[in-house]
């Protein structure tokens, strides 16, 4: 879906109207101290309408909701595995009535016999994003229909991967920003595909509240590093040509949807302690303040990777996180939506913390490996990140209305 | 998808026929009777129950006094009361359900229903299950109700009942 198919609040649009957008956009970046200059496409504003919750996202559409869509506060992955025996014609009844629950449930309504409609009243930009494992595939139409990148990542040296945060045969993620909303599209979702699979793992995600910064602001991840600056920004050509796929013969079905990369990555928060500001700049070749670059002054500013100090060394390290992770070449850009997690922690520790790092790519293997691979070779904040668990999907396109998610590989 | 369900969500708006056939509708006949998301619980074998909307766009009362499909050998009208035991318990309709024109019969678990007596063929979660309402006059309206697992709807809510609906 293209983000004019987003209606996020129709009263805003006509309350900005009245306020006067530009005016209303300032007064938002003043009052709120922001002080980091925002990409010129990401409109910042206050929700003018107050009220937040009636907000809806549009679901049909040429992609899927949840990608190219504004991103909510809080995001929940599902991993599912398929039960022995569910086959193409199985799928399809699957797909058939978790799509008509994702629809019901970000239009505000319940799904149908919802057991607790009444907590469907708020969606607050409910999203549900559909993605197929290579065993779904398979059993859809063959091996021949599943796309070359679909399967695990290469095994990288930083990795200490576990199973429980990994793989997975249908990917459901419900993002909203409000908590209850999620919980409860999660609920139904789940018991809708309980005849067809189970719960293989869910990992919980959050971002800061709607609502307390200008929406489009870069998010901090919890490192408190600005994470999320250079990204292709939905709606341009860019964006479409990174993320949206074209297949051919048997993968045509996947014309319009893309790949996301899902890999939590733990952050070690007590080694992390030990690192003054400066250090932890240089490890991301950014000013941990502000984002800027460290040969810039804003986080807009592009990153100069050949300026030198007195000394004759580059001011940007060359295993400086932004250093490593650059494309060297134009094809190999992803786009980035990460979100948090923090949760309780073993041991003696008194966190778990990291991130849920996802990207959307048109092709794993020509996209985001190669960044992978250059950041397990050398990668200064590999000191202190380890990814732990790692999972690969096809994201179908959307769905035309009467139609469903999946139905270009199914019907 | 069935050719019947015009709009994209399951069951939102199932008798599409009963707008056909109103168009051509004669004095006797039912006419506008709309079916709103429609839906049966999944069921192995056994009992189930069917639900949904029923609104009467009609100008006179009309009578749903019965309901057939081919995946159960029988299905009743049941409404829900409580009963003396201090339970709630569904017992057969008497005369069936009378819909006054402009109003809507709700069918919904824990209170009216259509009751699938004889389950003849396993109903799975996304089956689309044809059912057919008929009305006092004998005119018809062919319903399409989409299935869906739900652990409610359960036969007999007394306590330490024998009889358990669905499987
Ligand atoms: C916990 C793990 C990670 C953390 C904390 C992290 C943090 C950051 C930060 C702070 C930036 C700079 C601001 C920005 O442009 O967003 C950045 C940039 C970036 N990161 Fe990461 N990152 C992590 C993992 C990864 C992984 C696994 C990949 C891909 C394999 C990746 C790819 C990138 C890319 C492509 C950029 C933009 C580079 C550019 O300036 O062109 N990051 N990351
Ligand atoms: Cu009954």
């Amino acid at each position: 879906m293209s983000s004019d198919a987003t209606d996020l609040g129709r009263g805003l649009s006509r309350r900005r109207f009245l306020f006067g957008g530009a005016a209303v956009g300032a007064g938002a970046a003043v009052a709120l101290g922001v002080d980091r200059a925002l990409p010129p496409s990401r409109a910042a504003e206050l929700d003018a309408a107050g009220l937040n919750g009636a907000r809806t996202v549009a679901f049909h559409g040429a992609h899927q909701c949840g990608i190219d869509t504004p991103i909510a506060a809080h995001a929940t992955y599902l991993g599912l595995g398929l039960r022995d025996g569910v086959d193409r014609e199985d799928l399809a009844r699957m797909m058939r009535v978790l799509t008509d629950d994702a629809e019901r449930l970000m239009a505000g309504e319940g799904a149908l016999a919802d057991t607790e409609p009444e907590l469907a009243t708020v969606p607050a930009a409910l999203t549900v994003t559909f993605g197929f494992g290579p065993q779904l595939v398979r059993r859809a139409a063959g091996s021949s229909a599943v796309p070359a990148w679909l399967g695990p990542l290469p095994a990288f040296g930083i990795d200490a991967l576990e199973e429980q945060w990994s793989g997975g045969d249908l990917l459901i993620v419900v993002s909203s920003d409000d908590a209850v909303t999620v919980a409860h599209a999660v609920r139904m979702l789940l018991k809708d595909s309980r005849s067809f699979a189970s719960l293989a793992w869910r990992q919980d995600g959050f971002r800061r509240a709607y609502g307390s910064e200008v929406s489009g602001t870069t998010m901090r991840n919890l490192f408190g590093q600005v994470d999320g600056t250079t990204n292709p920004e939905p709606g341009t050509a860019e964006f479409d040509q990174v993320v949206w796929a074209t297949g051919s013969g048997d993968t045509a079905w996947l014309t319009g949807g893309t790949s996301l990369v899902l890999r939590r990555i733990r952050m070690n928060l007590d080694t992390w302690d030990e690192v003054d500001p400066t250090a932890r700049s240089f490890a991301v070749g950014r000013r941990i303040a502000d984002g800027a670059p460290l040969t810039g002054s804003r986080e807009s500013d592009p990153p100069d990777f050949e300026a030198t100090t007195a000394a004759g060394n580059t001011v940007i390290s060359p295993v400086a996180h932004i250093a490593r992770s650059r494309p060297v070449d134009s094809r190999e850009v992803i786009f980035r939506r990460g979100y948090n997690y923090d949760v309780a922690p073993s041991g003696e520790g008194v966190s778990e913390t990291g991130l849920l790092f996802a990207s959307f790519q048109a092709d794993v293997d020509a996209q985001f490996t190669p960044i992978q691979r250059r950041l397990d070779q050398a990668d200064l904040l590999n000191t202190w990140t380890t990814p732990i668990g790692s999972a690969v999907f096809a994201i179908p396109p959307g769905c035309a209305p009467g139609g469903f998610v999946g139905d270009t590989l199914l019907a | 998808m069935n050719a019947v369900r015009t709009p994209a969500r399951l069951g939102a708006l199932a008798a599409v026929a009963a707008l056909t056939l109103s168009a051509c509708a004669s004095a006797d006949e039912p006419g506008e009777i709309t079916v709103t998301d429609p839906w049966v619980k999944t069921a192995e074998s056994g009992m189930t129950a069917a639900f949904g909307e029923l609104t009467n766009g009609t100008d006179e009362t009309v009578v749903l006094v019965a309901a057939a499909s081919a995946v159960s050998t029988e299905i009743q009208l049941h409404e829900t009361l409580s009963d003396e035991s201090g339970g709630m318990s569904m017992s057969e309709k008497e005369g069936g359900f009378a819909i006054a024109p402009g109003e809507t019969l709700t069918l919904e678990p824990g209170g009216n229903h259509l009751m699938l007596m004889g389950v003849t063929e396993p109903i799975e979660a996304g089956d689309i299950v044809d059912v057919t309402l008929t009305f006092e006059d004998g005119s018809t309206v062919d319903v399409t109700a989409d299935a869906k697992d739900y652990m409610g709807a359960q036969e007999s809510y007394a306590p330490g009942a024998e009889m358990e609906m669905g499987s």
